[in-house]
Parts: structure tokens; C-alpha cells; sequence
């Protein structure tokens, strides 16, 4: 099951960079991600539960302007996505309730949109932002597209929240996927690690990330040691 | 064998009811159908497992969530009455797991050494869609459905299903995966929350849990909701175990 993630991860290896921009990981994830969930555009945008928002990259000057027109208009796919904590799929915005973003609808429309569908970034209750994906065309994602776009999210949300390219991408067997069935363990420790070294539930995630990678081993495997109670990354200074 | 309660289950059709026109959250929908699943069979543990963008079963809510009845749920994308019950949209029940371990030799003989005697299981339907299935474990041999109590738990389950697309008007394809996704984040805030009040009140993860949901149940609080603020905020967790 972990073969989609390092498929995805590929692709974005190998997407190219978008001209003018500084080739970061997050501008090749909306390159790919345009190009593999066959969309007119893909943006990212953070937002933060205290209020910092904005549009972190973007596959093409009009999804740009389809993700900052969110911010500025105060309502959208991606504010729904964020609050609600879970996916938004739109495949036909004309047939979305006229009460739903009676601005942001319209001028979406008028920039060609016909469908737009939206990932938060996300671990828990750690929130980070949202994957816009957006069609010129009306029409579901079909099944591997929709597990291939939370993919490319995962991927993305690692990418924000260590912001470590080189971890993100060599991945070291770290997809979430990948603890299978032992993906509770995984969260449990990092509930753990975060009580342990006193830290937000986000940068327990990294803490045992950068263990993991620094320590050449599996994550579930250190996430395992952290339940069991042989790792303890408040005593044992890791 | 079995009669349910037609008071109880009454009871339990309105509090369905009841969290269609409330605020919505999927797991304490899920969680609340298996607790009261529990009560109405006296059954030892009831789960909710929902089918995800890959097919695969995911555990959603538990009655009880110990380590190992967690285990058999997860086993089931493997063998077992889940996964037949979800493959065929056919309920599985009444299987005395003593005699189990040729249909399904890893997960029979684990339910048994978890002192487990009979297994159930129900699809969770939608139209023509399976999109789940409640799991009904009983400790006593003499935990048998009888045809009546089959079809009353069949509705529960497909009333379930339903409850889990209210939220719109017209339930969509899309609807559903929203649904799953959203409720697949809400298990990892769950599973965050144990670890953190295990760590800090020295405690299992399988307590950490109860702790949990007995610190709602007294304070009249969503298990998500308490999970979310553990967290995120030192002072839910440290309140937590306060009585």
C-alpha cells in the first residue's frame, strides 16, 4: 500500500519546476499533481489556526489567482476543507447550493473553473492547510485519482511540516501508509513524544522523524520502541 | 439467544434521529451506534469499520478499544466475518469461533484467546453499496441472534449508513469519501490523544482511552472533541484525569 506514495513521490521528483519560482518541493507537487490528477491547475496554501494564511505555491498564474481570491473573498473550497477537516469534492460547481460561496462561485466560473477539489493538510489534529486541485472540466475524480490526491497531500504535509526535502523525499519508509497496520501506534507515539519533550503535536512528528532518519531506522519502528516504553525522547536525549 | 429490547431500541432510533439534525461528527455517531449496539445485545464488543478510498477496512469505533480487540478488527481486511459480510452484503452471524479455526485460521483462534465465543458481523449498506460493517462480539456461547434480532441489527447497520450521509441533502458519490476522510483524521486526533494521556498520567494506552471517554461522559463531551483539546491544550490533558 505504500506504493502509491513513493509512485507519487517520484512524480514529483521528477516534475519540473515552475519558471520564476525558486524550484522548491512545493512547486513541483503542484506541477505533478496538474499533470497526474489530469487538473488545469493545483495550489497550496497555508493556514494556521491562529489566523496566518496565504497561497504557498501554485501550479500557474491562474491558480494563483483562484487560490488567493479564497483568502481575499473570506470563503471557498479550501476555508470548508480546513474547517471541517476533510475533504471537499466539488465536481460540478454550478450544481453546489447557491448559498454556498455566493461570491467566490461566480468568480471561479467566470476563470474557467468548472470543478475544484479540495485536501486539508493534516495529521490529526495537526492542520497545516489545503490542496486545491482544480478542472476546467466538470466530473468526479475517479477512485485512483481521489487516492492519488491524498497522496500528493500527505506528501505535502510532510513537506510543510519538516520542511526537510531531502527526509521528505527519501522518505525512509515514513508514509504514513506504510505503519499499515500499526498506524495507531504511530499517533500514539506521537502523543506521547509530544508530552515527553513538551512540544506542539506537530513537532513530535518531526522530533521522530529527524530520530528516525538520524538513526537509519523504520518510523513505526520507533514509534513502536516509544509505546512499548524502551524509547523515551525525554530522558534518553535522542 | 437473544431478544432485543423494543424500549431500547426505540430508544436508540431516536438518539439516530436525533444526530441527524445535530452537529455531525462521524466518529461520535459511530462510537455512540456501538455503544448502544453493546447495550441493546449485551454483547462484550461492538466496532464500526468503513471501507476506504482503497477497499480496505478501517476501524473506526469501538464499544471498547483495547489493543487486542483492535487487532481483530484490523485482521479482518485479511479473513474473517467483516470481510465476508462486506465482500458478499450479507450479514454473518451466529459462528461459534471455537469450531471457526478452519474458515479463518488467524482470526478465530485470536477472538478465542480473547475470550471470545461468537462473532457477528453486519454489512452496512447503501443501496447497493457496502460501505462498512458493524461487528458484533459475544463472550457467552449462548450469545446467539435469533431471525428477529438479525433484522433489527441489519436496519441498525443500514440506518447507520444512512446517518453517515445526512449532512447532505443529496447524498453524492463524494459525500461518502468526505465523510470517510474526515472520520479516518478524527481516529488519528483519537490515537494522539491516548498516547499523550498515557505519557502523562503514567497509564496504558488501552486506560488512556477509558480515560478518555469516561472524562466525556462525565462532562457531557464528545469523545473527539475531548480528544482534540487534549492535544492541543496542556490544561485538557492535565484536567483530564481530575474527577
Amino acid at each position: 500500500m505504500n506504493d502509491r506514495v513513493a509512485r507519487i513521490r517520484g512524480l514529483i521528483e521528477g516534475a519540473p519546476s515552475a519558471p520564476g519560482h525558486d524550484g522548491g518541493l512545493l512547486h513541483r507537487v503542484c506541477a505533478a499533481a496538474t499533470h497526474t490528477l489530469a487538473a488545469s491547475g493545483t495550489g497550496v496554501s497555508v493556514m494556521t489556526e491562529v489566523g496566518a494564511r496565504g497561497v504557498y505555491a501554485a501550479s500557474d498564474p491562474l491558480t494563483e489567482r483562484m487560490e488567493e481570491l479564497q483568502f481575499v473573498l473570506g470563503e471557498g473550497p479550501c476555508w470548508d476543507a480546513f474547517a471541517l477537516r476533510r475533504p471537499v469534492l466539488v465536481p460540478d460547481i454550478e450544481e453546489e447550493s447557491p448559498g454556498r460561496w455566493p461570491m467566490y462561485r461566480p468568480a471561479a466560473w467566470e476563470g474557467g473553473i468548472r470543478a475544484v477539489f479540495s485536501f486539508p493538510l493534516q495529521m490529526g489534529a495537526v492542520r497545516l492547510g489545503v490542496l486545491d486541485v482544480f478542472r476546467k472540466r466538470t466530473g468526479s475524480l475517479r477512485g485512483d485519482e481521489f487516492a492519488d490526491a491524498l497522496a500528493f497531500a500527505e506528501v505535502t504535509m510532510t513537506a510543510l511540516l519538516d520542511r526537510h526535502e531531502e527526509a521528505v523525499m527519501q522518505g525512509l519508509g515514513d508514509s504514513l501508509d506504510d505503519a499499515g497496520e500499526h498506524r495507531a501506534e504511530l499517533f500514539q507515539a506521537q502523543g506521547m513524544v509530544m508530552v515527553q519533550l513538551g512540544v506542539s503535536i506537530g513537532e513530535a512528528m518531526v522530533r521522530m522523524r529527524a530520530y528516525a532518519f538520524a538513526h537509519g531506522r523504520r518510523l513505526d519502528e520507533v514509534a513502536r520502541d516509544v509505546v512499548a516504553r524502551r524509547l523515551d525522547f525525554g530522558s534518553d536525549r535522542p | 439467544m437473544i431478544t432485543v429490547s423494543v424500549q431500547q431500541l426505540a430508544t436508540i432510533f431516536v438518539e439516530i434521529a436525533d444526530t441527524l439534525v445535530d452537529e455531525f461528527n462521524v466518529i461520535d455517531y459511530m462510537h455512540m451506534l456501538t455503544e448502544r449496539v453493546a447495550g441493546l445485545t449485551e454483547a462484550a464488543a461492538v466496532g464500526m469499520l468503513l471501507a476506504d478510498q482503497h477497499g480496505r477496512l478501517e476501524f473506526i469505533a469501538g464499544s471498547d478499544e483495547n489493543v487486542t480487540l483492535v487487532e481483530l478488527f484490523v485482521l479482518q481486511n485479511e479473513e474473517g466475518p467483516c470481510l465476508e459480510a462486506f465482500r458478499t452484503g450479507r450479514p454473518v452471524v451466529n459462528v461459534d469461533l471455537g469450531s471457526a479455526a478452519a474458515r479463518w485460521p488467524r482470526f478465530a483462534p485470536l477472538a478465542v484467546a480473547s475470550g471470545f465465543q461468537a462473532v457477528h458481523a453486519f454489512p452496512m449498506r447503501l443501496r447497493r453499496q457496502v460501505v462498512g460493517t458493524l461487528n458484533v462480539f459475544g463472550e457467552t456461547p449462548s450469545s446467539e441472534f435469533a431471525s428477529g434480532d438479525v433484522a433489527i441489527l441489519q436496519a441498525l447497520a443500514d440506518a447507520a449508513t444512512i446517518g453517515l450521509l445526512q449532512e447532505r441533502a443529496v447524498a453524492r458519490g463524494e459525500a461518502l469519501s468526505e465523510q470517510l476522510q474526515g472520520a479516518l483524521n478524527s481516529r488519528v486526533i483519537i490515537e494522539q490523544a491516548k498516547g499523550a494521556v498515557a505519557q502523562a498520567h503514567g497509564v496504558s494506552v488501552d486506560d488512556a482511552f477509558t480515560v478518555i471517554r469516561d472524562y466525556g461522559r462525565r462532562h457531557n463531551r464528545r469523545l473527539t472533541e475531548v480528544a482534540h483539546a487534549i492535544v492541543t491544550d496542556p490544561v485538557s490533558l492535565r484536567q483530564v484525569v481530575e474527577p
